[in-house]
């Protein structure tokens, strides 16, 4: 138990390379399958023991912080420690038949060792209490995500890759200029002691220089809105189990990054009050949701439809941060642990079809309701959340946001919210028209899907209903997390 | 003059990362983009290693009695984000053989040009 905190990453890690040495194919979704289990089931028992103490610390090898490396656990971390397990273990219990369809039998076994890789390296910025180790590890889930990417069937996959590849290294490096910067003017690694030795010299251009590369950085790898433009292709063009694990946790594990800079580290004062990033967040937030949502409605491949609908929630979540609030925080928490929920039934319903007929073009779908009711069903509940409808997941982080706009007598935003919502409604609506309401082509009849995925979709399908009406687990692990953060009194 | 002279690392790592950057945007061939990020990274990492040097400084090796040390920390983490270039760049090498292997070209307008048809190509089959 003591040794937990460690055992979340060393354990992904580990079994990534155990598959490769096994070589074996089923073998290799079974380890990966356990591995989730085995994570799902600790971040439940990091969440119990966060109920004893605030924070749950780790010396890695004994060395005490500063000195040493440290990983620190507080509610933000444990929250997104559920959300990757509990994405990890739907997506493995669904990427066994997904996979089989969609990957050449030669690439499971390394298909499988760079999920895990990636799960390692999500779930390690999730809890490292260093600002290097933080570059480390998103290196490592970087370069594994851009690998999982290039395996999708089209070659588009190959370039959408590289252009990430691309960006993405640019952000990191950012990053790691920004980091620099910060301990030459501290002369330390370890977060909670740079949040205590930055106020001494936070008047200085290095340390705005490092605050400005880093938050261009954190903003290329999670797609804030003009940086966006690697993730459509990347989303749209790589395997299906891919596209559901990145759209689930990618692009949170990168805003989480943001929050942890901005709050832990720098201090809201700093970031939010000094530097004007409060109102770049708003600005950049609003005309992403606005945008995304509009380029959405344009795109006749639904996987395109959906990424672009990721950049314009990413939109939510930075405006959300942005008001520099509690109840902003947690708004901006509680629709990162949503969205996951939303974008991860769609995802996971366009691969079931994407199974049958090898597209996910608009056309292709025309008569799904008749033909594969289940799948369709899902993707309704998806979309109804991603619309915000009372009573599913989606309807309570947009509730918390429109509040918490309104605290701050910013009514224009959230009536901007409302009429978002309504270009959300054109986009999810025109796939259930054609899904509903276009007759069935001929010769095409109704046929078992396998049992693994429609079970993974509908958990994460029922997840949004139940979310929706009983909060006690997201909202209060939320504000749980935010008052760690940035305390009662803001 | 001293401060021109002591600050030439940094000069060149300004020049070194300006020039990176500006291979990555303006050249349309896809090996020339990725050297010119590795160019950029190591911009970066001549930065690290300038940081952690003191002049007069010597090694805290083997020897208690030393004043001034250079400090060796920023050279250890430098020696991860190498390797973690390296590992990027042999990615994207991987990638540009295989982007060879699909399209027959490196050259990013071709690319485009090809996507741009497959695109026009649904759409006029939807």
């Amino acid at each position: 138990m003591m040794h937990l905190p460690v055992l979340i990453v060393v354990v992904p890690l580990l079994a990534g390379a155990l598959i490769v040495l096994l070589n074996h194919r089923k073998g290799a979704w079974l380890i990966t399958l356990l591995t989730s289990i085995f994570l799902v089931f600790s971040s439940v028992q990091l969440i119990q023991m966060l109920g004893q103490a605030d924070v749950i610390t780790y010396t890695l090898g004994g060395w005490n912080a500063p000195l040493g490396i440290e990983l620190r656990i507080d509610g933000l971390s444990a929250l997104m420690v559920l959300i990757l397990a509990a994405s990890a273990l739907l997506v493995s219990i669904y990427a066994l038949k997904s996979v089989e369809k969609e990957i050449p039998e030669k690439n499971h076994v390394p298909f499988y060792t760079a999920l895990l890789f990636v799960l390692a390296g999500l779930i390690g910025i999730s809890v490292t209490a260093d600002a290097f180790n933080i570059f480390v590890f998103l290196e490592i889930s970087s370069l594994s995500t851009y690998a999982l990417i290039s395996m999708g069937r089209d070659r588009r996959a190959l370039y959408a890759s590289y252009l990430y590849l691309i960006m993405g290294t640019i952000g990191a490096t950012f990053i790691l200029i920004g980091i620099g910067f910060m301990y030459v003017m501290t002369g330390t690694l370890n977060i909670e002691d740079l949040a205590q030795r930055l106020p001494a010299v936070a008047d200085t251009n290095a340390i705005r220089a490092a605050f400005a590369f880093i938050t261009i950085g954190v903003g290329i790898k999670a797609a804030m809105l003009p940086l966006h433009q690697w993730l459509p292709n990347a989303y749209a063009y790589s395997p299906s189990v891919v596209s559901i694990f990145l759209a689930a946790t990618a692009t949170k594990v990168a805003v989480y990054v943001l929050i942890r800079f901005v709050s832990s580290l720098y201090g809201i004062e700093f970031s939010l009050v000094q530097m004007p990033f409060d109102n770049l967040l708003m600005i950049l937030g609003t005309i992403g949701v606005l945008a995304g949502s509009v380029y959405a409605i344009y795109q006749s491949n639904v996987k395109r439809m959906l990424a672009y609908s990721s950049v314009a929630q990413i939109g939510y979540i930075l405006l959300a941060i942005g008001l520099a609030s509690q109840p902003g925080f947690t708004a901006a928490l509680l629709h990162m642990f949503n969205h996951a929920l939303i974008k991860g039934t769609l995802f996971m319903a366009l691969g079931v079809i994407f199974y049958r007929f090898a597209s996910t073009e608009l056309s292709a779908m025309s008569g799904l309701g008749k033909t594969m009711p289940l799948t369709m069903a899902a993707f309704t509940i998806g979309g109804l959340s991603l619309i915000g409808v009372p009573g599913t997941a989606g309807f309570v982080s947009k509730w918390y946001l429109v509040t918490a706009l309104l605290d701050a007598s910013l009514w224009p935003l959230a009536l901007l919210i409302l009429v978002a919502s309504i270009l959300t409604l054109i986009y999810v609506g025109r796939v259930i028209e054609v899904a509903y309401f276009r007759p069935v082509p001929e010769g095409r009849t109704r046929q078992k899907t396998p049992l693994t995925m429609i079970v993974a979709l509908w958990i994460f399908a029922l997840s949004n209903i139940y979310f929706g009406l009983d909060t006690d687990i997201s909202l209060g692990l939320s504000s749980f997390a935010v008052n760690q953060l940035i305390g009662v009194a803001l | 003059m001293n401060e021109l002279f002591g600050h030439f690392n940094y000069y060149i790592v300004v020049i070194l990362m300006m020039m990176g950057l500006y291979i990555v945007i303006a050249s349309s061939n896809l090996v020339k983009k990725l050297i010119g990020l590795s160019v950029f990274q190591v911009s970066v990492f001549i930065l690290y290693i300038t940081f952690g040097k003191v002049t007069e400084g010597s090694p805290p090796i083997l020897t208690d009695n030393t004043d001034v040390y250079s400090n060796p920390l920023p050279h250890v983490l430098i020696l991860t984000a190498i390797v973690v270039g390296v590992a990027t760049t042999s990615v994207g090498l991987a990638l540009i053989v295989r982007i060879q292997e699909a399209y027959g070209s490196i050259d990013e307008d071709d690319i485009n040009a090809m996507d741009d048809k497959d695109d026009d190509h649904l759409e006029k089959k939807v």
